[in-house]
């Protein structure tokens, strides 16, 4: 071997020395970054955490189901939910019922149908800002319109209606989102064979899209769930000892409207009322209430989740 | 190689055709296709063959904006596909279309054949039934998915998927058959499948056929047009354009000198 590649020899070893020392530097970067996003990532969820095991700590002793199945009274220990969830649950019955046919029927509307102008953008621009308005401004929106405007009153239909303007700029995003998600190929496809308008949107668009509107629609509710400044505002009770009319009657036509037309109150507010109250003994009424949002809104979300992924499953391009 | 029957089946007549931002995609293009045979459309990108082929089932109507000046004239009936009075989705329910890349809906195999029936009201599940296995036969793929009917469309691999899309546009009986680029996205066993495909297929229809891919369209095809810039350089049958083309430039393409 003569002298000169030798050297060459040594210098590429050398020279490997140098990579693997910055490979090895690189890789440090790697994980001082990992760690520092996963102590961000640790702050936000363990401080969530800290807050739900506070809530079920304090409320504990409330987890039975007379809880659940008790008016609220003035003495904090017999004190119950039963108005509010079933409020709570009458109210977002009509928040669906409202937002999801026009959210959906509007962001199809927009995506499918509507031309694209300056007033669509416009509209556009709008609605995406709606999705941001502070949910205490359709409180004063719904106490002019619905109660002032339409004489609905203090009612399940107010609040549910109050609700439903609140998801409807979320519903309409996410079908957005969802139908443009579907590939141009798709639609040509349809099209290709004779479809019309309306059967490539009933055949296609709404039927690839459902994952999203549904996701879209339930994370909207889980939200509007635990609203509570726009229903103080138009004027929900908050101590309420009696159930709304049953919304399905023993005889024909076994549905009655009634319950739409009742006086009621909603978890928060219940959680609201309890938490203003002079006796700490109802504090851990609040707490418990609080947990339970907490709880429900997780399930909703989770639920939305698990639903995403089992449509998606089956929807490929 | 050229069937017995050369009828003509449709012809463009001075068709140019405006993209929404004023671009001249198609300049004056005139150019029959004959009856049961392939007419393939070959030229470098973007000289307008794609959008020629898009012509014949408005697919360009779908974006606003585009505008089409001539005509495409069906024969026999003399209709102008492109005035304004007719339907595009008349003229898709004549004339159907097999994509670039293989793009089922995303539902089971049965139902993307049976798409265009439903499309067209047939709720005979009878009738339906018949039409897709025929569909499916004619796009050689029953033997493959004759007991899986029902499972997703997407659990085919890419060539099937292809032959797939052909079944779907067969199962209505079109007159016409687009194809643009149906073997880009292939491998050279499942191209091969769909050229054979083709070449069946013209006994019952006609087809139009843009391809990349110069011996495909050796081939393939009766006739052969070379487009360049949005204008129809030259048009023949096949065997004249590959060994004797009249033109310079056609030659040079065709040779691979350019392009």
């Amino acid at each position: 071997m003569t002298s000169e590649s030798l050297k060459t020899k040594v210098a590429v070893l050398e020279n490997l020395d140098v990579v693997r020392a910055m490979i090895r530097r690189h890789k440090r970067s790697d994980i001082i970054f990992a760690a520092v996003g996963l102590l961000a990532l640790m702050l936000g969820l363990l401080t969530l955490l800290t807050l739900f095991l506070d809530l079920v700590m304090d409320g504990y002793p409330r987890f039975n189901l007379t809880f659940f199945s008790e008016f609220p009274s003035r003495r904090a220990a017999n004190a119950g939910l039963l108005s509010a969830w079933v409020g709570s649950v009458l109210v977002m019955i009509v928040t669906f019922l409202t937002a999801v046919p026009m959210g959906v029927a509007a962001g199809l509307y927009l995506e499918e149908y509507a031309p694209k102008n300056w007033f669509s953008d416009l509209i556009e621009i709008n609605v995406s800002n709606l999705a941001g308005v502070p949910s205490i401004i359709y409180g004063l929106l719904a106490l002019g319109l619905f109660i002032y405007g339409l004489g609905l009153g203090e009612s399940i239909l107010t609040a549910g209606l109050t609700l439903g303007l609140l998801t409807l700029p979320v519903v309409i995003v996410s079908t957005r989102e969802a139908i443009r998600g579907i590939p141009v190929a798709i639609r040509e496809a349809a099209y290709a064979v004779g479809a019309t308008k309306w059967q490539v949107v009933k055949d296609h668009v709404v039927k690839y899209s459902q994952g999203g509107i549904l996701t879209g629609v339930i994370i909207g509710m889980s939200r509007a769930i635990g609203e509570t400044a726009p229903i103080i505002t138009i004027g929900a009770l908050t101590f309420i000892a009696f159930l709304p009319p049953s919304p399905i009657s023993e005889v024909a036509p076994f549905i009655n409207f009634e319950w739409l037309g009742s006086g009621f109150t909603v978890l928060p507010i219940q959680m609201f009322n309890w938490l203003s109250r002079p006796d700490h003994a109802f504090a851990t009424n609040a707490a418990a209430t609080g947990a339970i949002i907490i709880v429900v809104t997780l399930m909703m979300n989770g639920t939305a989740i698990y639903l995403r992924y089992k449509i998606r499953k089956n929807i490929k391009w | 190689m050229i069937n017995a029957t050369t009828a003509l089946k449709a012809e463009s007549r001075d068709l140019n055709f405006f993209y929404s931002n004023g671009n001249q995609a198609l300049k004056s293009v005139s150019m029959p296709l004959y009856e049961n045979n392939i007419t393939a459309l070959i030229g470098p990108s973007g000289c307008g063959k794609s959008t020629f082929l898009r012509c014949f089932n408005r697919m360009h109507d779908l974006y606003p904006g585009n505008k089409y000046e001539g005509q495409i004239v069906m024969h026999p009936d003399n209709t102008n596909i492109l005035e304004a009075g007719v339907d595009p989705i008349e003229v898709r329910m004549r004339i159907s279309m097999v994509f670039q890349k293989p793009n089922p809906f995303p539902k089971s195999i049965f139902e993307n054949v049976a798409y265009g029936l439903r499309v067209r009201g047939e709720k005979n599940k009878r009738t339906v039934a018949d039409k897709v296995e025929e569909a499916l036969k004619g796009a050689a793929l029953w033997n493959e998915v004759k007991d899986r009917q029902q499972d997703l469309a997407f659990n085919l691999s890419g060539g099937q998927q292809q032959r797939l899309c052909i079944a779907r546009a067969l199962a209505t009986d079109p007159e016409i058959m687009l194809f643009d680029e149906p073997t880009s996205a292939l491998d050279p066993i499942a191209t091969a499948n769909i050229e054979e495909l083709m070449s069946e297929l013209k006994n019952k229809l006609t087809i139009l056929v843009v391809t990349h891919n110069m011996q495909q369209a050796a081939r393939v095809s009766d006739y052969t047009a070379y487009m360049y810039l949005g204008e129809l350089m030259e048009y023949g049958d096949t065997d004249t354009i590959f060994t004797r083309p009249t033109r310079k430039e056609t030659e040079d393409y065709i040779t691979g000198k350019f392009g």
